[in-house]
């Protein structure tokens, strides 16, 4: 690469016996992605301060004990990182098998089912999925003793709680995601948390009242970082579930929002002429992926039939 | 914050619980009643999201007074703090002792881990389920719940004891009749061995009052803090390097060099933690510590206020401890009046204030990092490291944290001389260390022996296996540590004598097994622990926590998927996951004493 | 300001900022992706105040809110210039260097001493004192507005006493620093600069000057008057007098959007012609006598200019339904139908002849536009990089014409508050609609609050009333009955509706029209009411 100004300092390092040179403040994962490795990544949002939770991204980095999120460690200078060892691959392969035992993760995309795929991970070997449960406030560092026959899952009904989203958290594998969106990281509106603990923390508003009765905007920027199709339009949802979603035959066509002044970039989903669902580019420094509701969701008059 | 908070109010117990706390609201903005200056101005922003770090302190309050937290209390809390209602619902059940439905007047947590267990628990478990129902079950008096470990294995099976607007209290031993009556005096502090020298760490404990400044101070008390005045900074830290003192908690880390990190770092505000959030099955010696001896506390805590320049230090105390808390706050009282705490302490020129912090039921929390989260209000889940502590820790300020047995170990050095300190113990394991010694032994209790003490010398000094039996195995290190089995009871008691013996010290905790145990259970109970305690955050510990508990429940069942070879290899490979890729120690070894009972081949477990 | 009609600042500088102000802006509901750049900054550290009657959410962000009565802004800020300049913390270097006028104002502000600020604004003085402070000694600052500063009679007086605090404090022309009246529809910003201004043609260029008229006569070929045109307010009064016969609306809805409602639909029957075109058959379109249907958003073309000044790219995504057209295409049909030569240009090409004339659009190619996700005028020629913040010059040695201070005076609002009535009534929008709910009307939004009358909770004590009860809000022009909500963020005297449910409640029965000179903007803002219960029989 070339460095244009000298204020630009660089680390440099190895990854997987290539040397590596990048901008200072680079992480690990991208020294790894510039050396062409393929890394698995599910909390991690570009946009956002990396959660740190899900664990698939792990590497080896010499003189460490343990592995390492390239996510969110900071590459030093002089790094010996080592992608492809039988350690790391069994860590991102059992966090893989992990997730997939407890969560359905049949929304989450062809880059996941090709990463499972590749790492030869088998969930099913854990056991057959526990049915549904409800997992509102079981009392922490407590719980039903584990039962022989099943695996246990997080599956439970889906919420659907009004005309705009729905939260399937059988799909949620608790990435933070949604919650640092929610929070601090975009919209600080704080509607949801994580409550509980252990395997039965999960996304929650307070007392788990319905989402209207919670401080919920629906700017929709939590369905908007979701990885698992766990939050959805309802729109969308709607769709899948009636198998009529196609987002082969989609178009993506980037426009600006009708309503105030801010000038949000909006992404138009098309599906059949008609609008299906609206998000807004994650790298564009107007929004970086977040909308309000009117900008998420106003855009039904286009197509509500208007008679003229 | 635009907080939309819950539309309930407090009931007058709740409001006055939090206001006792946090003092009466200064505006109607903050839950008082609004006068019309409050029509023309409100004070928010970054000052009221400051006081987030109250919010688990506000949470005791109500629980302590009304036995659980509702959703207008929660709600008034949220409005008090500026914290989102979502976000302290996330707080409030992260933490086992805080309740968020409905509960008795009084709620007795039995202890049903691994060494109550050995000592009557079932039994006592089984009785109560009798008079009160199931776990949970709510009668309006009394209900009870199973509770991991309360640090009171030295006299097993152990209670805790809540009731609303009377406080905690521990119960131990447990007679079942006092549960039903719930009359029974306050315990004493733990029972104290003696190893074969002299005290260094325990000598006061059983011959100060721990609530007299006076007492502590006529048995060498604060001498330790002059002699550091006279040293200076630098002289303190190099006496540290020389004396080879490493922390206690489990860790091992040289306390010289994290004070020096402290010290070294650039900012204006740092701090000091006292670690007494002791959690791990088996480990009592803080409470002992902490309940016998809390001035001693204080002084290294102020000691390491001078060392590092930090003004302000926490006292984290496990919420099970409530007699170590109320000792901690009473000795900070008393400091404070005879100018030994404040803005000029001990008329040598510098700052130092101490808080107690109460925790509230999450071994997690004993993890520094998760520590830092808890006091700031947060749910107590740990944070990748690096950045280290000592660097950015409690509000992202260069802090120190120290277990409390490495504090009450500075005063040792202080008063040994740090060469002296030195000399006992071995070349890298020097001093005096705290063994907590229990499980079928004829005398459990707090053992104070030089490194370098073999297990057989300790369990020789705690009486041997009790009722002539034959050992079966020993659990050194608590839940996280791993089994010793009897061919290996020479090994010495150092960090690296440990080590070659594939465990490790962890917290100093000791646990006998005798050799009619079937191991099945116990790991199963381990197990479980694990799971209930994981805090969720990361994948390999959240979901593998759970898988491995269902795989010992299936072989211990004689139900494995696919076969015990395969079931073994599923153990390992979530052993390996967990091991190498978790975010803290928790997951990190959550399967260190499964994987050492199979290893070791113990009975129940390996057919 | 100073010539260009655009906020100076843009959002990056949001978030790098020392210091926000706030001053009537609910941007945390009514700008909400705004606020997120506000947001960054609070929680990098930075410092916000808000000045608004109510304390909004977006008040409620804020390290101190000063909640001012309704139309006391000017009374505020010159107490807030007297005490930085009392105090000696104004920016001598920016004012001797960059500025004009200043002995005036210093003269003019002088009486308003902290006192006098409390009694006439509501707000303790202490906390006029401690905004004054802070707003002069943080390293940057950002006062930021929408219309609780505009709408209302003395609008152009309230925009001018905020920028001479910036001025005072050398708040402007800097990274960082600025002044920002943010945007409230989609294009507004775009309409001033494509000349919908009655003085100006395309780019802010003055309609009187010989010079850049000549340069638009010689490009479309006709005369253009040289006298300015009316702005709404004007027209209205031209409506009045019977001078203003037919209108073409292209995209609003007067009928309700506008103040004194009754008195605009009088306006709107008598005229001789009205021709609507719009996406809807909206109640204005129903009393037109032609609509023409348009195609709207999603189906065209063009672009938007937005609050920071910078233009992007819109598209068409699906077809418009129907015989609905774009509006370029039907302007084009009328002007041949009145007999005019013209052709339909596609959007790039109407854009381009706009790059040719206007020259702060000059390097703004599609082409660009598409690569960059858009430019922030000035953008003169297409290797320019398209401006970050306005007015640098006013720091550079030379800084041409010298920007100066205005002397204002406060005069309170129109609409007085009387025994007969003593309410005040304020407008605004709400986070899930926005004006009068035509687009924003037909999504099923959960937290939809329709047409209600927002209550202190003591003066909906003091009335007797209690939440949902259907209430009679009258003021001296008109009445309506609402059901009344008891909002917190209100104090006694003070109640809000939103603008958005003209069919239900219909808000502008009662405000009044009294305007603004300068701007031609009504005073939404301060409406006197008194509330009557319903006695049910």
């Amino acid at each position: 690469m070339t460095i244009t100004s000298e204020s630009v300092s660089t680390v440099s390092a190895r990854v997987d016996g290539t040397e590596i040179e990048i901008p200072e403040g680079a992480t690990v994962l991208d020294a790894c992605r510039q050396a062409g490795a393929d890394i698995p990544t599910l909390c991690y949002g570009p946009t956002m301060t990396a959660a740190n939770a899900c664990r698939v991204c792990v590497v080896e980095i010499e003189g460490s004990r343990t592995l390492v999120p390239s996510c969110s460690r900071k590459l030093e200078d002089g790094m010996e990182i080592t992608t492809g060892s039988d350690r790391a691959r069994h860590s991102r392969r059992l966090v893989m098998e992990l997730l997939g035992s407890a969560s359905e993760l049949d929304r989450a995309g062809e880059r996941l089912d090709r990463w499972m795929t590749e790492a030869g991970a088998q969930p099913e070997r854990f056991g057959a999925p526990g049915p549904e449960s409800p997992r509102e406030a079981p009392a922490p560092g407590h719980h039903h003793p584990a039962d022989p026959k099943f695996a246990a899952t997080v599956a439970e009904p889906a919420k659907v709680e009004d005309d705009l989203y729905v939260r399937d958290y059988g799909r949620c594998i608790l990435c933070y995601r949604c919650v640092d969106a929610c929070g601090v990281e975009h919209q600080n509106t704080f509607a949801i948390a994580v409550a509980g603990r252990g395997f039965d923390a999960r996304i929650s508003t307070e007392f788990d009242v319905i989402l209207p009765d919670s401080a919920c905007v629906y700017c929709g920027n939590c369905i908007a970082v979701c990885p698992t199709g766990a939050l959805a339009g309802k729109i969308e949802w709607d769709m899948r579930e009636a198998g009529t979603w196609d987002e082969s035959s989609q178009e993506v066509t980037r426009t600006v929002c009708s309503y105030c002044g801010v000038g949000c970039n909006l992404d138009l989903h098309t599906q059949d002429g008609r609008i299906v669902s609206v998000t807004s580019p994650h790298d564009h420094d107007v929004t970086l992926g977040n909308l309000c509701i009117k900008g998420r969701f106003g855009w039904m008059y286009v197509s509500s039939g208007r008679g003229v | 914050m635009d907080i939309r908070a819950l539309l309930a109010g407090p009931t007058d117990v709740e409001r006055a619980a939090v206001d006792d706390l946090l003092g009466p609201p200064e505006s109607g903005w903050e839950g008082g009643h609004f006068t019309g200056l409050d029509g023309h101005v409100a004070y928010g922003g970054h000052a009221a999201r400051e006081r987030r770090n109250l919010l688990l302190p506000a949470l005791h309050a109500v629980q302590d007074a009304a036995g659980s937290v509702s959703k207008g209390a929660l709600g008034y809390i949220s409005e008090r703090l500026t914290v989102p209602p979502a976000e302290a619902y996330g707080v409030a059940t992260f933490y086992a002792l805080i309740n968020t439905g409905s509960r008795s007047q009084t709620l007795i947590h039995v202890c049903d881990d691994i060494v109550c267990a050995r000592n009557g628990a079932d039994e006592l478990k089984r009785s109560l389920e009798h008079e009160l129902g199931p776990p949970g079950a709510i009668d309006p008096g009394r209900s009870w719940t199973p509770s991991p470990c309360l640090g009171q294995c030295d006299r097993a099976p152990a209670a805790l004891i809540h009731s609303a607007g009377a406080g905690y209290r521990n119960l131990a031993p447990v007679e079942a009749a006092a549960l039903t009556n719930l009359d029974f005096e306050e315990l004493p502090t733990g029972l104290i061995h003696q190893g074969r020298e002299e005290l260094r760490l325990l000598h006061r404990i059983g011959h100060v009052d721990p609530e007299s400044l006076d007492s502590y101070r006529s048995s060498g008390g604060y001498a330790g803090l002059a002699k550091t005045i006279d040293m200076g900074r630098e002289g303190l830290i190099a006496a540290l390097d020389q004396s080879g003192l490493k922390g206690r908690g489990g860790a091992a880390f040289p306390i010289g060099i994290k004070w020096r990190g402290v010290a070294d770092a650039q900012d204006d505000v740092k701090f000091v933690i006292a670690n007494g959030d002791e959690s791990e099955p088996g480990t009592f010696k803080d409470r002992i510590l902490m309940e016998g001896d809390p001035f001693a506390v204080i002084e290294a805590m102020t000691i390491a206020g001078f060392a590092t320049g930090a003004t302000r230090g926490f006292a984290y105390v496990r919420g099970e401890y409530p007699v170590a808390e109320r000792r901690l706050v009473h000795a900070i009282d008393e400091a404070r009046k005879a100018g030994l705490l404040g803005p000029d302490v001990a008329g040598a020129g510098f700052e130092f204030e101490i808080e107690v912090r109460r925790g509230a039921g999450a071994y997690i929390c004993g993890e520094e990092t998760a520590l830092f989260a808890s006091i700031e209000g947060e749910r107590g889940e740990p944070r990748q490291k690096p950045p280290f502590p000592t660097e950015k820790g409690v509000f992202a300020k260069p802090t120190s944290v120290n277990n409390i047995e490495t504090l009450v170990a500075v005063l040792a050095v202080l008063e040994m001389g740090a060469a002296e300190f030195a000399a006992v113990g071995t070349e890298r394991s020097t001093g005096p260390k705290l063994f907590c010694i229990s499980g079928d032994v004829t005398r459990p209790g707090l053992y104070e022996v030089p490194f370098g003490t073999s297990l057989r010398q300790l369990m020789t000094l705690a009486g041997g296996v009790r009722d002539g039996a034959g050992v079966g195995a020993v659990l050194v290190g608590g839940a996280a540590g791993s089994f010793v089995d009897a061919g290996n009871l020479d090994m010495e008691l150092t960090f690296e004598g440990s080590a070659a013996a594939q465990t490790g010290l962890g917290s100093g905790a000791v646990i006998v097994f005798d050799d009619t145990t079937d191991f099945g259970p116990v790991l199963r109970r381990i197990a479980q622990f694990f799971r209930d305690e994981s805090c969720g955050q990361c994948v390999p510990c959240r979901i593998g926590t759970v898988r491995q508990e269902e795989s010992l429940a299936r072989l211990t069942a004689d139900r494995p998927l696919g076969g015990i070879a395969e079931e073994r290899q599923r153990l390992e490979d979530l052993a390996r996951v967990m091991t190498d890729a978790s975010i803290c120690g928790l997951g990190q070894t959550a399967a260190s004493a499964v994987q050492s009972a199979f290893r070791l081949g113990l009975p129940g477990v390996a057919r | 300001m100073f010539g260009a009609g655009g906020g100076t600042s843009s959002y990056q500088e949001m978030e790098d900022t020392d210091l926000i102000v706030m001053w009537g802006s609910n941007a945390r509901e009514a700008h909400p992706i705004f606020f997120h750049h506000v947001l960054k900054a609070i929680n990098r550290g930075a410092r916000m105040f808000a000045v608004d009657p109510r304390r909004t959410s977006t008040a409620a962000w804020a390290d101190v809110w000063l909640g001012i009565d309704v139309g006391s802004d000017i009374a505020l800020s010159n107490t807030l210039a007297w005490e930085i300049i009392k105090s000696d913390l104004y920016h001598e270097h920016f004012v001797a260097h960059a500025t004009s006028s200043f002995d005036e104002y210093v003269e003019s502000v002088e009486h308003w001493t902290l006192e006098r600020g409390q009694e006439v604004t509501g707000v303790p003085a202490d906390a006029i004192k401690q905004l004054a402070h802070e707003y002069a000694t943080a390293p940057t600052a950002q006062l930021c507005w929408t219309l609780g500063i505009t709408e209302h009679h003395n609008a152009t007086d309230n925009v001018l006493a905020l920028i001479n605090l910036a001025l005072l404090c050398g708040h402007v022309g800097r990274y960082g620093s600025g002044v920002v009246p943010i945007r409230g529809q989609n294009n507004v910003q775009g309409g001033g600069d494509m000349g919908a201004l009655p003085n100006r043609l395309p780019g802010f260029q003055l309609v009187a000057d010989p010079d850049l008229r000549g340069k638009f006569e010689k490009a479309w070929g006709t005369t253009i008057p040289h006298r300015p045109g009316k702005h709404i307010s004007l027209m209205h009064e031209a409506m009045d007098e019977g001078e203003l016969r037919a209108l073409y609306v292209i995209g609003e809805n007067p009928l309700q959007s506008e103040a004194d409602a009754q008195q605009m639909e009088r306006r709107l029957t008598g005229l001789d012609f009205m021709v609507v075109q719009d996406l809807f058959l909206t109640a204005t379109a129903e009393i037109a006598d032609v609509v023409l249907p348009a195609a709207g958003w999603g189906e065209v073309e063009g672009t938007f200019t937005s609050s920071e000044r910078r233009v992007q790219r819109v598209r068409r995504a699906i077809d418009p339904p129907g015989e609905a057209r774009d509006d370029l295409e039907l302007m084009s049909m009328v002007a041949r139908a009145m007999g005019h030569d013209w052709p339909t240009p596609t959007a790039e090409e109407a854009w381009d002849e706009l790059r040719s004339l206007s020259p702060i659009h000059g390097g703004m190619a599609y082409e660009r536009l598409d690569e960059s996700g858009g430019l922030q005028w000035p953008c003169p020629t297409e290797d320019h990089p398209g401006t970050l913040f306005l007015h640098g010059r006013l720091w550079e040695e030379e800084t041409g014409p010298k920007a100066p201070f205005s002397v204002v005076d406060w005069v309170p609002p129109v609409d007085a508050l009387s025994e007969e009535f003593p309410l005040r009534l304020t407008t605004g929008r709400r986070l899930d609609s926005y004006n009068t709910g035509v687009q924003s009307g037909r999504y099923p939004s959960p937290r939809r609050i329709h047409g209600v009358l927002d209550l202190s909770p003591e003066d909906a004590e003091a009335l007797g009333v209690h939440g949902g009860e259907l209430v009679r809000v009258v003021s001296r022009r008109g009445n309506l009955e609402a059901p009344v909500r008891l909002d917190r963020s209100l104090r006694p005297g003070l109640a809000f509706m939103a603008v958005h449910f003209p069919d239900d409640t219909d808000v502008n029965q009662l405000t009044i029209d009294a305007w603004d000179p300068k701007s031609g903007t009504a005073e939404f803002k301060a409406t006197a009411v008194r509330i009557e219960t319903l006695v049910s029989t």
